[in-house]
Parts: C-alpha cells; sequence; structure tokens
C-alpha cells in the first residue's frame, strides 16, 4: 500500500500523491478505494479460507471430533457468507474500482465519495459479521438462512441477528457501488467508446451491476421480513401462525440465483481480458461475447426454482424451471467456445496470469456440466443437498471465479503497484492450487453421489465415505499452501523497486497506456477511442511499443478534495444497525441517537464542496 | 509418417484425460461399499431417475473430452515462439458461432425429453394397494405412523419388498428433508402440507437414509434406517407392534418364526445385529426364542414372567435390573415424553418406544443399541448428542443401566 509514495518520487509538485494513514481515510481516488477493497477482501479470503481448512480438518475421518457441532455449523455458515460477500464480492469490486475508470478512459467514478461510502460500509459490514466470533455467536444458520430454523423459536441467540443485519449493511454497500459503476460505465467513457467498443471486463462488470441494481433489493426485503419476525414477532416466516417457510426460500433464491451471476461475471470479464493479450489476437465473436452476457443475467432472474426441486413445486413448475436452467447452459457454451477460438491461431505466451486464465476455462467447464446434470429435477432430487452440489459450486466458484480473479491479480499488479510478481512462484502458485483444488472437490461430486449430505458436521463410519474425505481434506491444505506461495510472492515482491513498465503483456485496452501505478488523475489528456482495442490500434499506427509514458504535472486537473464524511456516514449506517440488534438493551434512544448521527454526516457530506 | 507421428504425440499427451474419464466411470463402487449411494438403486423410482442421471452423465462424458481436449489441443497447437510474426487478426466467425450454439441446444434437448418424463412420473404417486406411511421430521429423529394398522415408531422403518409404498410427509418443527437415496430419492418437509415420495423395494434389504436439509446443531444425527422384508415378516412386524406395553405390563405373543425372520433380515446386511445382542442380559437370548416367545417384550403380562422360559428378568420383577428399570421409567417421568405403545395416538415429544429393543441404532443413528451405549445414552443424551431435546434426568449409572435393561425387553 505504500506504492504511492514511491509514486511520490516521479511527481511534480501540483498534485503530490498524497500518503500516509490520513490519505487513506479520506481518499476519494477510485485507484486507492479499489486498493482497500482488494486488501480487505483478500484479509477476508484468508479468513474464508482459514474456516474452510478447519471444517475440513473435521470432516477428515468419521466422527471426528475436533470441532464441537456447534463451531462447525457457525463455521460452515461464515465461510459461505464470508467468501461470496466479504471475499468473492469485493474482490471483483477491487478491479470494478481500480479499472473500470482507466479503461473507459475517465479520470474516476461517478461518485467518488458515495465510492468511499461504499467502501467503509463493507469494511464495517464485514467487521461486524466476524465480530461475532467474539461474543461465540457467530451466524449458525447457513448463509441460505433457510426459515423457519432462522425464527427466534428455533434460533434464540444473537447469532442469527449477526446475520441479518450484517448482511443489511453490506447490501448497502453493494447497492451503492452498483449505483455508482452504472452511471460510470453509462456517463463516463472516453470519446468515440461506443458501447459495443467497451472492453469485455467493463461490459460484463455493467452487466454485474445491473444483476445487482435487481437482485439486491429481494435480499433485503426478505432480511428486513427476518429482522421483523425476529425483533418485532410479525410471523412472516411462521408456518403456525399462517406464514410461509417457502416464501423465505423464493425471495432467497430471486437473489441467490442472480448473486451467482454476480459472482462470475466479472471472472468472465477478466478472463476475456487475458486470454487476447496472451493470444495476441483479439477476443473472438466480441458481439457473441456480449450478448451471451446478456442473456445470461437476463434467465439468471428465471431459474431461482432450481434450487428448490427438492421443496415439491409440482410437475410444471420442476418443468418450466428445469428448461429455462438448461437453456443457460447455451450462452455459457458459446462463452467457452469464443474462449477457445481466441487462443486457437495464436500465439500463446505462458505467462502466469495466462495460467489462470486457462485454468479457469479447464475448471469451469467441469462445474457447468455437473450444472447440466442438477438442472434436470429428477436427478436434482438425488443430489440436491449433498456434497455433489458442493463439488458443482466449488467448481464454478473457486474453478471459476477465485481462478480469475488470481490470474487478474497476476496481470494487473504491475499495473496497480508498479511492481511485477515473480514468474517462477505464479507458476508454483498455479499448479499447486490446480492440484489442491481438485484433490479437494472432485471426489466430493463421488462422495455426493454416493449420499453424503451437506452440512453435517460429521458422518458415520461404514457409508463409504472415509478415504474420498481424507482425500479432500489433504487437498485443501495444498489448496491452502498454495497461497502462502502467493503471500510470499507479494512480500518478496514488495521489497523490489517499483520499476514495472507501463504496458509489460502488450497489452490492447487503455490502462496499459498509463504509467504504472497511474498518477492520481489517470488521463493527463482525455484519450479517444477508435477501435475495440484502442492501445493495440495505436501501436499497430506507430509500429511497434510506444515509449513509456511520463508523469506529468496534471496542473490544472480537477480532482475531488478528499473527505472523511463518507466514512462518518458509513460509520452512522453501521451504528443504526447496531443499535437495532441492541434494541433490548439500549431501548428505541440509541436508534434515535444514530439516525441523527448518520443524518448530520450524510448533511455535512451533501454541504461540503466537492473539490 | 509425419502425421502419424504428430497424431501419435497428440493422442499420447491426451492420454490423461482419457485416463481421468476412465477413472471417473469406474468410481462408481458397490451398494456394499457405498449403503447410501444413489448410484445403487433398490426400488422403480430411483432406478428411473438413475437412468436419466445417466443420460446427463454420458453427454457430458461427451462433452467434456471434447471440449477439453480441443482446450488442451489449442494450448499446445498454438503455443507461441519468441519472434513469431504477430498471427492473423480473427475477429469472429459466424457460421462457427451458429453451430456451437446449436449443437449444445441440440445436447440439451436429449436431455430434456427424458428430465420432462421423469418429473412427470416422479409425481404420479401410482394408485392401488400402497402401503400409507406418515413421515413426521422432529429435532432430531424421525416418526413413523402406519396409519392403515394404528401403529407408529421412530427412526427404523419397515416396508414389505414389492409392494408400494407412499410416504406423506411433514415437519413439527424446522424444515427437514427425507432423503433416501437407494429407496426413493428426496423430498422436503414442511409444516402445514405434506410431501410425497413414492418407491417399490426390489427386494429385502437394509437401507440407510438421513435428513438432507440443514436443521440445527445436530442436523447429521438425525438418520433412520429402512428394512425392506418379506410381505410375512411385514405382517409379523405390525402385529408384534399392535401388541400393547405399558411400563410393568408387557405385550402378548407374536407368532414367533416370522418375528424371528424380521429381526435376522434386519441384521443381515451389515452384521449391525451382532452388535446390539452382545453384552447384557438381552444378548443371552437367541432370535429364535424357545417355545414360542420372543425376547422379554413379548412375554405375559406383568407378575407372570416366571412362567416364561429363562429369557431375563420380567418387567414386573421388581429385584431384577429391567423390572426396577420399568419403575424408574414410571416414576421419572420418562413417560412424559415416550409412549411404549406402538398403538399410541398422542403426540408425543419423543419417539415412540415399543420396539427400542430390536432397534438397531439409538439416537437416531448417533450410535448402535448396544446395552452399553444405550444406558449411557439414559444417563446423559447430550454426552453422545449435544443439543438434544432429551434432558438428563439425573439417573446414576445403575439406574441407567436398569431403564436400559427394561429398553431391551421392548421388542
Amino acid at each position: 500500500m505504500a506504492t504511492s509514495a514511491v509514486g511520490a518520487a516521479h511527481a511534480p509538485a501540483i498534485h503530490p500523491e498524497k500518503t500516509g494513514l490520513w490519505s487513506w481515510v479520506t481518499t476519494v481516488d477510485h485507484k486507492k478505494i479499489g486498493i482497500l477493497y482488494g486488501a480487505t477482501a483478500f484479509f477476508f479470503f484468508l479468513v474464508g479460507g482459514l474456516e474452510a481448512l478447519l471444517l475440513r480438518i473435521q470432516l477428515g475421518s468419521a466422527e471426528n471430533t475436533f470441532l464441537s457441532p456447534e463451531a462447525y455449523n457457525q463455521l460452515f455458515t461464515m465461510h459461505g457468507t464470508t467468501m461470496i460477500f466479504l471475499a468473492v464480492m469485493p474482490l471483483s469490486a477491487m478491479y470494478f474500482n481500480y479499472f473500470i475508470p482507466l479503461m473507459i478512459g475517465a479520470r474516476d467514478v461517478a461518485f467518488p465519495r458515495l465510492n468511499a461510502f461504499s467502501y467503509w460500509v463493507f469494511l464495517l459490514g464485514g467487521l461486524y459479521l466476524n465480530a461475532s466470533f467474539l461474543f461465540g455467536a457467530a451466524p449458525n444458520a447457513g448463509w441460505f438462512g433457510y426459515a423457519n430454523l432462522t425464527s427466534r423459536q428455533y434460533s434464540p441467540g444473537p447469532n442469527v441477528d449477526f446475520w441479518v443485519i450484517g448482511l443489511q449493511i453490506l447490501g448497502i454497500a453493494s447497492l451503492a457501488a452498483a449505483v455508482n459503476f452504472f452511471t460510470t460505465i453509462v456517463n463516463m467513457r472516453a470519446k468515440g467508446m461506443k458501447l459495443m467498443r467497451m472492453p469485455m471486463f467493463v461490459w460484463m462488470s455493467f452487466i454485474t451491476q445491473i444483476l445487482l441494481l435487481l437482485a439486491f433489493p429481494v435480499i433485503t426485503v426478505a432480511l428486513i421480513l427476518l429482522m421483523f419476525d425476529r425483533f418485532f414477532g410479525t410471523m412472516f416466516f411462521v408456518p403456525a401462525m399462517g406464514g410461509d417457510p417457502i416464501l423465505w426460500q423464493h425471495l432467497f433464491w430471486i437473489f441467490g440465483h442472480p448473486e451467482v451471476y454476480i459472482l462470475i461475471l466479472p471472472a468472465f470479464g477478466i478472463v476475456s481480458e487475458i486470454l487476447p493479450v496472451f493470444s495476441r489476437k483479439p477476443l473472438f465473436g466480441y458481439a457473441a461475447m456480449v450478448f451471451s452476457g446478456v442473456f445470461i443475467a437476463f434467465l439468471g432472474f428465471g431459474v431461482w426454482s432450481h434450487h428448490m426441486f427438492a421443496t415439491g413445486m409440482g410437475p410444471i413448475a420442476d418443468t418450466v424451471f428445469s428448461l429455462s436452467t438448461m437453456l443457460i447452459a447455451v450462452p455459457t457454451g458459446v462463452k467457452i467456445f469464443n474462449w477457445i477460438g481466441t487462443i486457437v491461431g495464436g500465439s500463446i505466451q505462458m505467462r502466469t496470469p495466462m495460467y489462470f486464465a486457462l485454468g479457469f476455462i479447464a475448471m469451469f467447464i467441469i462445474g457447468g456440466l455437473s450444472g447440466v446434470m442438477h438442472a434436470s429435477p429428477p436427478a436434482d432430487l438425488q443430489q440436491t443437498d449433498t456434497y455433489f452440489v458442493v463439488a458443482h459450486f466449488h467448481y464454478v466458484l473457486f474453478g471459476g471465479s477465485i481462478f480469475a480473479l488470481t490470474g487478474g491479480a497476476y496481470y494487473w499488479w504491475p499495473k496497480m503497484f508498479g511492481r511485477m510478481l515473480d514468474e517462477g512462484l505464479g507458476k508454483v502458485h498455479f499448479w499447486l492450487m490446480m492440484i489442491g483444488f481438485n484433490l479437494t472437490f472432485f471426489p466430493m461430486h463421488f462422495v455426493g453421489l454416493h449420499g453424503m449430505p451437506r452440512r453435517v458436521y460429521t458422518y458415520p463410519a461404514g457409508l463409504g465415505f472415509e478415504t474420498m474425505n481424507m482425500i479432500e481434506t489433504a487437498g485443501s491444505m495444498v489448496l491452502g499452501f498454495s497461497f502462502l506461495i502467493f503471500l510470499f510472492n507479494i512480500m518478496k515482491t514488495y521489497r523490489k523497486p517499483a520499476n514495472a513498465p507501463a504496458d509489460p503483456w502488450n497489452g490492447a485496452t487503455l490502462e496499459w497506456a498509463l504509467p504504472s501505478p497511474p498518477q492520481e488523475f489517470n488521463f493527463a489528456e482525455e484519450p479517444e477511442v477508435h477501435s475495440r482495442d484502442p492501445l493495440w490500434e495505436t501501436k499497430r499506427e506507430r509500429g511497434g511499443q510506444l515509449p513509456e509514458p511520463q508523469r506529468v504535472s496534471g496542473a490544472g486537473i480537477h480532482l475531488p478534495n478528499p473527505s472523511y464524511w463518507p466514512l462518518l456516514a458509513a460509520v452512522g449506517v453501521a451504528l443504526v444497525f447496531v443499535a437495532l440488534q441492541l434494541l433490548p438493551l439500549l431501548g428505541p434512544l440509541g436508534v434515535v441517537v444514530a439516525v441523527l448521527f448518520l443524518f448530520f454526516s450524510v448533511f455535512k457530506w451533501a454541504f461540503e464542496p466537492a473539490g | 509418417m509425419a502425421f502419424r507421428a504428430r497424431a501419435f504425440r497428440t493422442a499420447s499427451r491426451l492420454a490423461p484425460l482419457v485416463l481421468v474419464v476412465l477413472a471417473i466411470a469406474s468410481c462408481g463402487g458397490t451398494s456394499e461399499q457405498y449403503p447410501q449411494s444413489t448410484l445403487h438403486p433398490k426400488s422403480d423410482v430411483t432406478r428411473m431417475i438413475d437412468g436419466v442421471f445417466m443420460t446427463t452423465v454420458w453427454w457430458a462424458l461427451l462433452v467434456f473430452v471434447l471440449v477439453e481436449g480441443a482446450l488442451v489441443w489449442a494450448i499446445l497447437r498454438y503455443r507461441g515462439k519468441p519472434g513469431d510474426a504477430e498471427p492473423a487478426q480473427v475477429h469472429g466467425n459466424t457460421t462457427l458461432e451458429i453451430v456451437w450454439t446449436a449443437i449444445p441446444a441440440l445436447i440439451l434437448a436429449m436431455i430434456a425429453v427424458p428430465t420432462v418424463r421423469a418429473i412427470f412420473e416422479t409425481y404420479e404417486v401410482p394408485k392401488g394397494d400402497a402401503l400409507e406411511v406418515e413421515v413426521i421430521g422432529h429435532q432430531w429423529w424421525w416418526e413413523f405412523r402406519y396409519p392403515q394398522y394404528g401403529v407408529v415408531t421412530a427412526n427404523e422403518l419397515q416396508v414389505p419388498a414389492g409392494r408400494m409404498v407412499t410416504l406423506k410427509m411433514s415437519t413439527v418443527d424446522v424444515l427437514h428433508a427425507f432423503m433416501l437415496p437407494q429407496l426413493a430419492g428426496k423430498r422436503d418437509l414442511f409444516q402445514q402440507r405434506i410431501n410425497t415420495l413414492w418407491f417399490r423395494a426390489d427386494s429385502s434389504g437394509y437401507y440407510s437414509g438421513q435428513c438432507a436439509e440443514f436443521c440445527g446443531i445436530q442436523h447429521w444425527a438425525m438418520r433412520f434406517h429402512v428394512a425392506a422384508t418379506t410381505p410375512a415378516e411385514f405382517d409379523a412386524y405390525i402385529a408384534g407392534l399392535r401388541q400393547p406395553r405399558t411400563p410393568g405390563g408387557a405385550a402378548a405373543p407374536a407368532p414367533a418364526a416370522a418375528r424371528a425372520d424380521t429381526t435376522a433380515s434386519m441384521g443381515a446386511s451389515t452384521g449391525g445385529q451382532a452388535d446390539r445382542r452382545t453384552g447384557g442380559q438381552a444378548g443371552a437370548q437367541g432370535a429364535g426364542g424357545a417355545d414360542g416367545q420372543i425376547g422379554a417384550g413379548a412375554q405375559a403380562p406383568a407378575g407372570q414372567g416366571q412362567q416364561q422360559p429363562p429369557m431375563g428378568p420380567a418387567p414386573g420383577d421388581s429385584t431384577s435390573p429391567a423390572g426396577q428399570g420399568a419403575k424408574l421409567f414410571a416414576s421419572r417421568g420418562c413417560t412424559a415424553c415416550h409412549a411404549l405403545d406402538a398403538t399410541s395416538s398422542a403426540k408425543m415429544v419423543g419417539p415412540n418406544l415399543a420396539n427400542i429393543g430390536s432397534r438397531r441404532y439409538i439416537g437416531a443413528g448417533v450410535a448402535l443399541n448396544t446395552d452399553e451405549n444405550l444406558a449411557r445414552w439414559i444417563q446423559n443424551p447430550h454426552d453422545m448428542k449435544v443439543g438434544v431435546t432429551m434432558p438428563n434426568m439425573g439417573l446414576t449409572s445403575d439406574q441407567a443401566r436398569a431403564v436400559a435393561a427394561f429398553l431391551r425387553t421392548l421388542k
């Protein structure tokens, strides 16, 4: 995070790079916020990973007592919640923040202070959720929180309160960010960058923002209803009083399935950037890639009930949701074929980012195929809630999202920090991750088909689960170890001088025209775009590599002022929810004080001169 | 020659892929290795489901080999070398893109047709002389009611092989899911609504199932077993359950031979029978018990135990452990939650114990039903199943053993 300090050495005085803790607390620079997102999300990723390793140790042998049942249930709930809301989504947000403005040739996002607010709310929401561990009361009803187990009657402790409130806080962060990036992409593209010239990462991110805007209100409604049930004695999900637990499932999955695409579409985008650059050849079938992404997102809202085949919806509903689910395989297949089409005929450069992108394709194919298997409701009746499903979605979200996000880190690291990550260590990281990942998750297909349910804290000997679980646990250790290599790579690189070239990979998109890392204002002059791969076009016109861009003074470039009000407003949001949870202790006065603090912060924010 | 050499090289590079596929195909194992497996269907409905599943598997394997093969081939074939010229800047190929949109759609149609047919078949409960079983989920055990026979049992269900069985399922508390992979598949359980599964077991056997919807702290320890038996064994089982039982009293005789067969067949598949018969007074009683009576549970009314062949102490005898246990069972409040009579229609908090003496597991599958485990459970169930609803009744270990001895007489 001290990269900006190094950058300062180059920068003349007028826009000195701001450094020090205060500059991070008050920053409204999308690049710094991106790094904050990345560092925070990576920390939570490691936390979620450690949780997973504890779960795997417990499951390493039959009737193991390494973890108590309660600890296991808290850890698997927090593993899922953490990986989805605190790791994969904000890791994507890191790339949105850092690279959308650079790739579309903008100086910042549309609402820089709202951007800071999103980050702080996310950070506080994540800390709030994890603070539950300090009270020994982490959420324990699963990341899906099925009613009516989450009712006060069956979950009397504060565990589910932490979950229902933590997710609402995080939802505010996601929605604010989605509004911001949607507006940024619509309004702030450089001259000549038509929609159909946007880099594929920007396109997939754009679709992701639309999904966020449409899906998060649904989970918010569900969470508010649940919160009313738990705090104020309403009966929305209490069957004995005429409420309906199935209503929760519908609301949850109307959010939950689009959420899957929120997690994977940015990964599609990253891979679609890496493959052409390291094949020295443009993305194959750009238009098909765009439309298949749009189609996947659209269909993603029409398949939610495939998570609910076991509820017994009847043959008509099962048929409809089964067919719509299978239909999604078509645009997904188009994407995979186009990626392969991109490398065919290319001149493949096997650098670390390319390893991860190719690994992503190989693993995502497997996740897609197992997805088609349980798109068939009769087959799903055997597979749902077993480890087969655990295998499936880890192939999609780890083999898919995490491989792509990690590849993105190797790809964009020099741009963000001015240093190249070590290629040798990167490849070791890749192979260990590949081997560990498959050892961990491939046997889960079989252990699931052989009848091992999910979310069990142990299993008896004699059902044939022992050997495969042992292999999975061993594999998970390899997987965990691979990220130690990554950490080592980061530390090793950090000691080296920040002398990465602006364009180490022969990139095609605008961010590679800027110094590494870019200056605060990004572009000294607003760029103009004439094609889909603007930098390749420029290089072709000029007959070879461009000279290293010089750092310039940037005098007269208007930038928003730093502000701490977004942070204080975020604190206000968190306080409102904390006061709500402590309602029995503090009474309504706590909520009133918190709301007043929030209003005051927003008021000060609104009337603060922007710059 | 050059072509063949290259083809051979490509083939040898793809060999690991083929090996992976073969390894995958051979992971099915046997029913004995994987007694809860979905891959070894033992009923009509699960065989149908397996057929649909295998259709998806073969298509998926084909696609897997072709697409992963294409990916590996492309990576090897188009590996760039230093100094290579810029490759041709191809942007797409409309014909190709239409083809690879259409082919997956066709493959999906091949999967969709049998899928839709199977969806309707799984929902179509066959008419006819079905055995009806009400399945009621509790945190964390299973109640099984036979409305046609007016009896109830828990955690171990017996059904006749070859006869249609319809399960009418609901829950009294949170959601559960009934998962019986070899016979029935899986469905969720809700309050205020009945979900149905149906199956016809191929043959006699002992099948394993468990709850598959996360339902709280002891989600895993909500297992159950289903014994499919011959119709005669099943009739004897029902007749046995219909005998009245009370603490200090006992059931009237049941047909001996049939009961013996039942227990034997239930024990046959894994040998668990031997476990629960070792140690303790119950272990001394052979399944083929003498002169027309099996086990102490089938003894004559209280106080007449002496007339029976030597099969352990009579429940009514307050000097024997079982007799003391019967008294403790009544005096320590066990009857508030547990009915001993299988014909009891009362809605009880705890599992019906009419045949607890002959069940293979206790605590909804948390441990084998040995005398030692049973006594340990009675003394402190939380020791074996944290969070279970049953309270620690504060019995001494001698008292717990006495209650266990009494329960052992209930068969």
